[in-house]
Formats: C-alpha cells, sequence, structure tokens
C-alpha cells in the first residue's frame, strides 16, 4: 500500500519540480508519436476517404486488409521492422535501428490502419444521397470531399484519436526497435518497463500517472475541438 | 455560402459524440480507481499463519543470465521430479527481483549482487544468503577491436581505454547486477562514463548484446549468456576475461513469510538445500561442457 501512496506522492513531487530526466522523455514520446500521427493523418485521412467514397474492383481485400491492420500485434510490428532495419536486414544501410526513427516508423504502421479504418468507415456511413446531391449543385471533388469530411468530423476526430491512444501507450514494439535508450530513445512507456524492472515502483508509478494524464488530455483537446467545430 | 456551411445546417449525418463521452468515462474511471486503489485501507490478511508444509508451486526470481543461458531449464527437472514442486520461474533483473522478494511475490531468489544481497538479510527479508555458485564477466566488442583492450589483464585498464577512445559501449543502465558490477568497474577505471558513446540500454543481457552486436560497440556480459547468444550468430568477440575483478557469486535466498507476505517458505528451503546439495552442485558443474565445450557456472556452494 505504502508503495502507491508514495507513488502517488512522488509523481506530484517530480511534475511540480519539472524534473528535466522526466520532461525529457515526455517530451521524446510527445516527439515521436506526434511526428507518426502526422505521418498517419497526411497519408490515412485522404486514404481513407477515397476508400470509403469508391467501389472498385479488390476494395473487399483492401478493407479487410485495413481492418487486419487495426489490430496488428504491435510485438509482430516491432519484430518485423527490427529485423528489417538490423544491420543484416534490407534496410540495415538506413542505420534507424535503436534511434527515434525506428519508433516512428513501427508507430505509423500501428497507427495508419487506425486512421485509414476509422476514416473510411466515417465517410461510408454518410448516405449516398449527399454525394448525388452535391454533385447535381454542381460541387468540384474537391468540395465533395472537403464536404464530406466536415460531415465524417467526428468520426476523422476518433480516428485520431484511437491512433494517438495506441501508439503513445505502446510499449513492446517501441522497446524492440528502439531500444529504450537513455537520453535518445527511451519514452514513458519503455522507462515504466525499466522502473519497474529496477524495482522503483514510485517512478513506474509516476510515470504511468503522467501517461495517463497525457492521454486524457489529447481525448480532452479533441472534444473540444469537436465542440467548436459542431457550433459553427 | 459554402457548400459545406450548407450541409452544417443538417442534421449531423455521423456523429460520434457518444464514443468520445465514452472514452473520457473509462480515463475517469481508470483515474478514480487509481486515486482508490491509493486511498483505501490495508487489506485484511489473507491468511492468518502462512502454512509449513511445502505447497506445489514455486515463485523463483532470478536474473536474466541464469534463464536465458538454459541452466535453470537444464537442473531445474531435477529438482522438480524430486520435491514434486513446479519451479514458476520470474527472470529479471537483480533489482526488480528483490523487489520480488520484499513483496512477497516471490519466495526465493538466485541473484548476483552482493551488496544488495546482505542488505536484503539485513533488513530482514530472508533469513540468510547462501553460497551457489559463480561465473564470471568479460568484456566483449568487435572482432576489429578499434579500442584495442584486447587481452589487456584488468577490466578496470580496458574500460578505460574505450573511455579514452570513445568507442560506444552498451550499459545495462537497469540497476541489474550485472550493471552494478559494471559500474564497479568503472569506478574502479576511475572513469565516470558519460556522452555519446556511453549507451544506457535500460534492458535485459540478451537485448543488450543484440544492441552491441548491431552498433558493433563494448558491452559487459555474463559469459553464459555471452556464449549462448555467440551460438545463434552474435558478431562480437571475447576481448578481456579473467581479471579477478570480474568474478559473479550468485546467491540464493529465501523469502521469510510474514502475514503480508504469504510466501512458500517450506518449499523455498527445499530448494535452498536443493540448490546448494551435491546433486544439483554436480548438474550445475557440468552445465555448458557438452555444447560450450566449457562449464559456464562454477558450484561453491559449503
Amino acid at each position: 500500500m505504502d508503495i502507491i501512496l508514495d507513488g502517488v506522492k512522488q509523481a506530484i513531487g517530480l511534475l511540480i519540480h519539472l524534473d528535466p530526466a522526466l520532461l525529457e522523455i515526455v517530451a521524446l514520446s510527445l516527439v515521436v508519436s506526434g511526428a507518426a500521427l502526422l505521418i498517419s493523418m497526411l497519408v490515412g485521412i485522404p486514404l481513407g476517404v477515397w476508400l470509403g467514397l469508391r467501389r472498385f474492383l479488390g476494395r473487399r481485400l483492401v478493407v479487410t486488409t485495413v481492418y487486419t491492420g487495426m489490430g496488428l500485434p504491435p510485438v509482430v510490428v516491432g519484430l518485423a521492422v527490427y529485423l528489417f532495419l538490423s544491420r543484416q536486414g534490407p534496410l540495415g544501410e538506413l542505420g534507424w535501428l535503436f534511434t527515434p526513427k525506428a519508433i516512428v516508423l513501427a508507430q505509423t504502421i500501428l497507427a495508419l490502419p487506425l486512421v485509414v479504418g476509422i476514416t473510411m468507415t466515417a465517410i461510408a456511413a454518410i448516405p449516398r444521397e449527399l454525394v448525388l446531391q452535391l454533385r447535381s449543385l454542381g460541387a468540384t471533388q474537391g468540395q465533395i470531399n472537403r464536404t464530406l469530411l466536415y460531415e465524417a468530423r467526428a468520426g476523422v476526430l476518433a480516428a485520431i484519436v484511437a491512433g494517438f491512444g495506441a501508439i503513445i501507450s505502446e510499449v513492446g514494439a517501441v522497446m524492440m526497435v528502439g531500444g529504450n535508450i537513455e537520453h535518445k530513445t527511451r519514452v514513458l512507456t519503455t522507462a515504466i518497463v525499466l522502473e519497474t524492472r529496477k524495482g522503483d515502483f514510485a517512478l513506474a508509478i509516476a510515470l504511468g500517472l503522467i501517461l495517463l494524464a497525457l492521454t486524457f488530455t489529447a481525448n480532452w483537446l479533441m472534444l473540444s475541438l469537436q465542440r467548436r467545430l459542431d457550433s459553427r | 455560402m459554402t457548400l459545406s456551411e450548407n450541409h452544417s445546417k443538417r442534421r449531423p449525418l455521423f456523429l460520434h459524440g457518444d464514443m468520445f463521452s465514452r472514452h473520457i468515462a473509462f480515463l475517469f474511471l481508470a483515474l478514480i480507481l487509481m486515486a482508490l486503489a491509493a486511498c483505501a485501507a490495508p487489506a485484511p490478511p489473507v491468511d492468518e499463519t502462512p502454512k509449513a508444509g511445502v505447497r506445489d508451486e514455486l515463485v523463483l526470481a532470478t536474473t536474466t543470465s541464469t534463464y536465458d543461458s538454459g541452466l535453470l531449464d537444464y537442473i531445474l527437472p531435477d529438482f522438480e521430479q524430486k520435491t514434486g514442486v513446479k519451479v514458476n520461474v520470474i527472470s529479471v533483473g537483480t533489482g526488480q527481483a528483490l523487489a520480488l522478494g520484499r513483496a512477497g511475490d516471490a519466495d526465493v531468489l538466485l541473484v548476483h549482487a552482493r551488496p544488495l544481497e546482505d542488505e536484503f538479510v539485513a533488513e530482514g527479508y530472508a533469513p540468510a544468503r547462501y553460497d551457489v555458485m559463480y561465473n564470471d564477466f568479460v568484456i566483449v566488442g568487435p572482432e576489429t577491436d578499434p579500442a584495442g583492450v584486447r587481452g589487456m589483464k584488468t577490466a578496470a585498464d580496458a574500460l578505460k581505454q574505450i573511455a579514452e577512445s570513445e568507442s560506444t559501449f552498451v550499459s545495462r543502465g537497469d540497476e541489474s547486477g550485472t550493471h552494478f558490477k559494471e559500474k564497479s568497474l568503472w569506478e574502479q577505471a576511475g572513469v565516470a562514463p558519460k556522452g555519446e558513446w556511453y549507451v544506457s540500454a535500460g534492458q535485459g543481457m540478451g537485448a543488450v548484446l543484440n544492441m552491441a552486436n548491431e552498433q558493433q560497440a563494448y558491452t559487459l556480459s555474463d559469459r553464459s549468456t555471452f556464449l549462448a547468444m555467440k551460438e545463434k550468430g552474435l558478431e562480437l568477440a571475447i576481448l578481456v576475461e579473467g581479471d579477478e575483478a570480474l568474478f559473479n557469486p550468485y546467491g540464493v535466498l529465501p523469502v521469510k513469510p510474514t502475514k503480508e507476505r504469504n510466501t512458500n517458505f517450506g518449499a523455498a528451503n527445499a530448494f535452498v538445500n536443493w540448490i546448494t546439495g551435491e546433486d544439483a552442485q554436480k548438474l550445475i558443474a557440468e552445465f555448458g561442457i557438452e555444447k560450450y565445450g566449457q562449464p559456464l557456472f562454477f558450484p561453491n556452494a559449503k
């Protein structure tokens, strides 16, 4: 019991004093997961819109692939990325293994299908009549896409939140490809694993609370954004 | 009027506001649970008195080296066969192994960090610590040996040279027994390792050896894990060995039960008696000879 109380107390202390080691870990977590999320959004949202609108041969195969991707086991992604980036692997030349780039790559692979899949579902849920109506009003494809995206905004925001939630809290792949190197690839989740392994539960709890607070804040921001869009 | 303004007046066709509130509700619930866990009164003891007899399962918390090397797989069947007690091995760093013992989550510990072990006994968590065996550490690095430490007589000198040449060195960085040994060697070398070349990985021995292999870096490893990993294609070589400062003694500690820690003391003592006994000591001595042509651990129970 004391362990948990001490941990909470210590967490508050670390936060109040803006402990530099802690800030470094938090900042790195946000930077790598932010980068992975940004890439996933830039690629995933247009792809999701496209998949949600188009009917083409083999679409079902693509959709099934995307849905499978939404449930990819992170450790398998980690293993695959590790093997590709390893010195003996096909991308070994890049020298990305055990760098933040490797983490961004693995996290993008995990977040992208979520962003694509949820965006696609949201877009596909909009009645076809709206598209026809827009077209009869003389809207260009670009205008139609933007309107649909706006109509599906709640779904798209959900896609982004889901993507972020999945990668900021991911540990297996990040540990494997990042290596949990101090000052370089140590993020919140891997730091929690390390502190637990050291038996330093207090610090682990502190880091856990911060991780929880981060996801909470991300959700809160998204919800506020959605409110603002709704009230426009 | 743009098209989107036009349509924003329609009833939203797809709104997942619900999903968001559920998301948030879930987070709140999690926060509340954590807060509750922090405030709740201590749970009443489950069992009034620790059971004296031998229950049929035993949790052994040990360091990654004994497990990764395959030693436990080799010797434990003998114990299980003789006593009928099933051993559940948790392979972690020495720091966590001791923490598991303190919390009563492990019944017996097999670890290698003498000062921490003595502290554990002094604090009353174990009645005593018993010698089991020792193995040794080696400094490994790339075949090309850019720091030029091959064959050096003392580990401290070698580390000093690695630091001076700023050759990449991967440290366990996880407060494990190996990490403690490494820190004491740096101390002997009179170097406070810091800088781009010093990589603190915070992972187990296997992961650190893989990392050193990938980066063609130096590291300190126990001989057994290194040889076991070398079999699987590690492109690293033993460069410094045999220094007495590199010896690595293992101790076994049965965790003393209390009201809060209902550990399996009976089985833990049986385990201690067995591993310090003749048969197990013989098994330890012969382990590795067949596969590596040399023993990996040297029994030294009294």
